[in-house]
C-alpha cells in the first residue's frame, strides 16, 4: 500500500468502518510509516477536540423567551 | 416517560405540552449545532426559533419518515445556510460606538465574566477555543456543516447525508477534505517544529505554514483580548 492508498482509506480506518482484509495492509503501512501514523493521530485528536470543545450551552433566556413564543403561535395556530 | 412518537402524536392534536416537551428534548443539542455553523450567539438563537417556529407549522405534514430530531436538525441547517449566504454577501458596518459619557458617573463594569477559578487553565481554554474556531471558520460552509454534523455530533453518514439531501458518498468525500484541511490547520498550531517530518513526494507540506507558529500566537492572543470574556 502506498501513502495515497491509505489516505483514500483514511476515513474508513478512523472510523473503525474498514475491511479487516484491507486494515491489515493499512496498518502494516503504518508500521513502516512515521509520517503516516502522525497523520492518522493527528486527524483522531482533531476529531476529539472539537468534540470536547463543543460546550456551548443554550442561554437561559433566550430558551424563556422561546417557548413563551411558541406557545403563543401555538395558541394562534389552534384558535383558529 | 412518553416515547418520540406518542409525543408527536399528541402535539398533532393540539397538545402544546407534548410539543413543548419535544422541543425540550432537542433544543440544546440544536443550539450547540447551529452555533458551530454561524458562529454567532445571536445568529444562532434566530435560527433556532425560526427552525421550531417552522416545526410547528409543519408538524401536521411529518410522517415520521425520518427521526423527530433528524427533521429538526434539516430544518435547522437549511435556516442556518440561508444565514451564511446572506452573510457572505454582507457588509458589516462597524457597531456604533457609545459616545455619551456624562461627568461624575461611576463606571459601570461592562466587562463581566468569571475568572476565578483557575486563571492559567482558563487562558488556555479560552486560546484553545479561539484557535479551534478559526480553524474551522475557515472552511467551506459545506464542509464545515458535514464535519459538525458527522464529528461533533455524532450522525452517522447516512443521517448526515439525510439531513443535507446529499448522497452519502458526497457526505463521505466532503468528510475527508474537512478533516484533513482541519488537521492541517491545527498542525501550523500545535506542530512540534523540531520533530517535524522532512518533505518528500509523499508527505508533501508547505513549509512556511509551519514556521508562522510563533506569529500565529501572537494573532490569537490578538484575538482573545479583543474578544474579552466571551
Ligand atoms: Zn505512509
Amino acid at each position: 500500500m502506498k501513502c495515497e492508498e491509505l489516505l483514500a482509506m483514511l476515513n474508513d480506518y478512523v472510523d473503525g468502518q474498514i475491511d479487516p482484509g484491507v486494515c491489515e495492509a493499512f496498518e502494516s503501512h503504518l508500521e513502516g510509516c512515521n509520517p503516516c501514523q502522525v497523520v492518522v493521530d493527528t486527524i483522531r485528536k482533531t476529531i476529539t477536540l472539537y468534540k470536547d470543545e463543543a460546550v456551548y450551552e443554550l442561554p437561559f433566556s433566550f430558551r424563556t423567551r422561546l417557548h413563551q413564543n411558541l406557545r403563543e403561535r401555538w395558541k394562534q395556530k389552534w384558535n383558529n | 416517560m412518553l416515547t418520540e412518537s406518542e409525543l408527536i402524536a399528541q402535539a398533532k392534536q393540539g397538545d402544546f405540552e407534548a410539543f413543548e416537551t419535544l422541543v425540550t428534548r432537542h433544543e440544546r443539542r440544536l443550539y450547540r449545532l447551529v452555533v458551530q455553523l454561524v458562529h454567532k450567539a445571536e445568529d444562532a438563537e434566530d435560527i433556532i426559533q425560526t427552525a421550531f417556529l417552522n416545526a410547528l407549522e409543519h408538524l401536521g405534514g411529518f410522517r415520521e419518515e425520518s427521526s423527530f430530531g433528524t427533521w429538526l436538525t434539516r430544518i435547522a441547517t437549511h435556516e442556518a445556510l440561508k444565514v451564511l449566504r446572506r452573510r457572505n454577501g454582507w457588509v458589516q458596518l462597524p457597531a456604533e460606538e457609545g459616545t455619551e459619557v456624562e461627568d461624575g458617573d461611576i463606571p459601570h463594569p461592562e466587562y463581566i465574566a468569571d475568572w476565578r477559578e483557575n486563571p492559567a487553565e482558563m487562558y488556555e481554554q479560552r486560546l484553545l477555543r479561539v484557535i479551534l474556531d478559526e480553524a474551522i471558520q475557515q472552511l467551506p460552509d459545506s464542509h464545515r456543516l458535514v464535519f459538525v454534523l458527522r464529528d461533533v455530533e455524532g450522525f452517522s453518514i447516512e443521517e448526515t447525508a439525510q439531513v443535507l439531501s446529499i448522497s452519502p458518498a458526497n457526505v463521505k468525500v466532503r468528510l475527508l477534505r474537512a478533516r484533513l484541511a482541519l488537521r492541517e490547520k491545527l498542525t501550523t498550531v500545535f506542530g512540534d517544529e523540531t520533530r517535524r517530518h522532512q518533505r518528500t513526494p509523499d508527505h508533501g507540506g508547505d513549509s512556511e505554514t509551519v514556521t508562522k507558529a510563533a506569529r500565529l500566537l501572537e494573532h490569537y492572543q490578538a484575538q482573545i483580548n479583543q474578544r474579552g470574556g466571551a
